[in-house]
């Protein structure tokens, strides 16, 4: 546990140092998992250290995301004068992206396999 | 009285109790309405209201909870290493899915959102949607938008994408796990990776992937693509 942890913030750590000295704009978090991908693919990190705290932490990774979602109370106003630009832009975006990367993704793949 | 309905503790503690019952109705149920994320988030905004406890005295213990989506995201790493075979056999076809996801993503929802009367701000706000919270808070304070609109942005996209993404990708004929997962990663960044594990390892970790590979994609694209887009309303309405 302790171990699988060290090795996450470390990760998380490097991430976001390597973030901040090249200023990418693309947070700490997401080159931290990169680079824990490429531990494990040096194999400098072994799967079964780290597993068990990554489980973990996926299993609630919804749940993560309540305190931003409950601030949407602040933006009641601007989403209320705003609601059908915004609703139906979200509605409609969001099925568009299913549909495109699904589809696209589905169809590559039987292409290649026939 | 008010000192503990206004404490971190409080926060923390409600927001668990409340997920876990939600996690219970769901299991009960099993209806895609009855999101956890979905039922936790209204409830509590409920629970705030009536108690007239200010977002802010929630959030000093909400952040504690939020704070675990960096590691989080790094923890998605191991997922991603287990299917590292996958990824390379269908390297290509799996690049050129997320980048049409991004790009399409941008411009349906910044385009939309300006045809139907947006202000520039939310027009900008909006852009990014798709993307991780962090990624898209980043983004949007980079084009003087406002990070925190965006982060509620984020969070009713993913919820929407987690909800009404399984029976989307099902009626348009998408069978294929590692397609369904790309998708859910795409449109609904972490809570359709969160969804989308609860289908299967394989659509956990495609979800995974897409949720980096558009995050990344979405940062370099969405400065360029509102640029043409607030020209081009701005010449519609002078």
């Amino acid at each position: 546990m302790i171990v699988g942890l060290s090795i996450i913030f470390i990760c998380l750590l490097l991430g976001e140092g390597v973030a901040h000295v090249l200023s990418l704009p693309i947070p700490g978090n997401v080159i931290g998992m990169v680079i824990l991908t490429t531990a494990l693919m040096l194999g400098i990190v072994r799967l079964e250290q780290v597993k068990p705290v990554a489980d973990g932490l996926l299993k609630y990774l919804a749940l993560l995301f309540v305190p931003p979602g409950v601030g949407l109370l602040l933006y009641g106003e601007v989403l209320k004068a705003s609601w059908l630009a915004i609703g139906v832009s979200l509605v409609v975006s969001t099925v568009i992206v299913l549909g495109t990367v699904g589809l696209l993704q589905q169809y590559l793949e039987r292409r290649r396999h026939e | 009285m008010n000192e503990i309905l206004t404490s971190p503790t409080f926060a923390i503690a409600t927001t668990l109790v409340t997920y876990w019952a939600a996690q219970k109705i769901y299991e009960r149920w099993n209806f895609p309405f009855l999101n956890p994320v979905l039922i936790t988030i209204l409830a509590l905004m409920g629970l705030l209201k009536g108690l007239q406890i200010p977002y802010e005295r929630y959030e000093a213990g909400g952040q504690y909870i939020s704070f675990w989506l960096g590691p989080a995201v790094v923890a998605l790493g191991v997922p991603l290493y287990q299917h590292m075979e996958t990824i390379k056999k269908r390297g290509i076809a799996i690049s050129c899915s997320i980048l049409a996801g991004s790009i399409i993503g941008i411009l349906t929802a910044a385009g939309l959102a300006g045809l139907l009367g947006a202000s520039d701000l939310i027009i900008i706000s909006m852009a990014p949607k798709s993307a991780t919270t962090p990624i898209a808070m980043g983004i949007v304070e980079k084009l003087q938008g406002i990070p925190s609109l965006t982060a509620a942005i984020v969070v009713i996209t993913g919820v929407l994408g987690a909800v009404i993404g399984p029976f989307v990708l099902r009626c348009l004929g998408v069978v294929s796990p590692t397609a369904f997962g790309l998708a859910m990663g795409a449109a609904a960044h972490g809570l359709g990776t969160a969804r989308a594990l609860e289908e299967g390892e394989t659509q956990g970790a495609m979800s995974g992937l897409a949720l980096c590979v558009n995050g990344i994609m979405t940062a370099i694209f969405t400065p360029i693509l509102l640029k043409v887009l607030l020209a081009a309303f701005n010449n519609l309405n002078p």
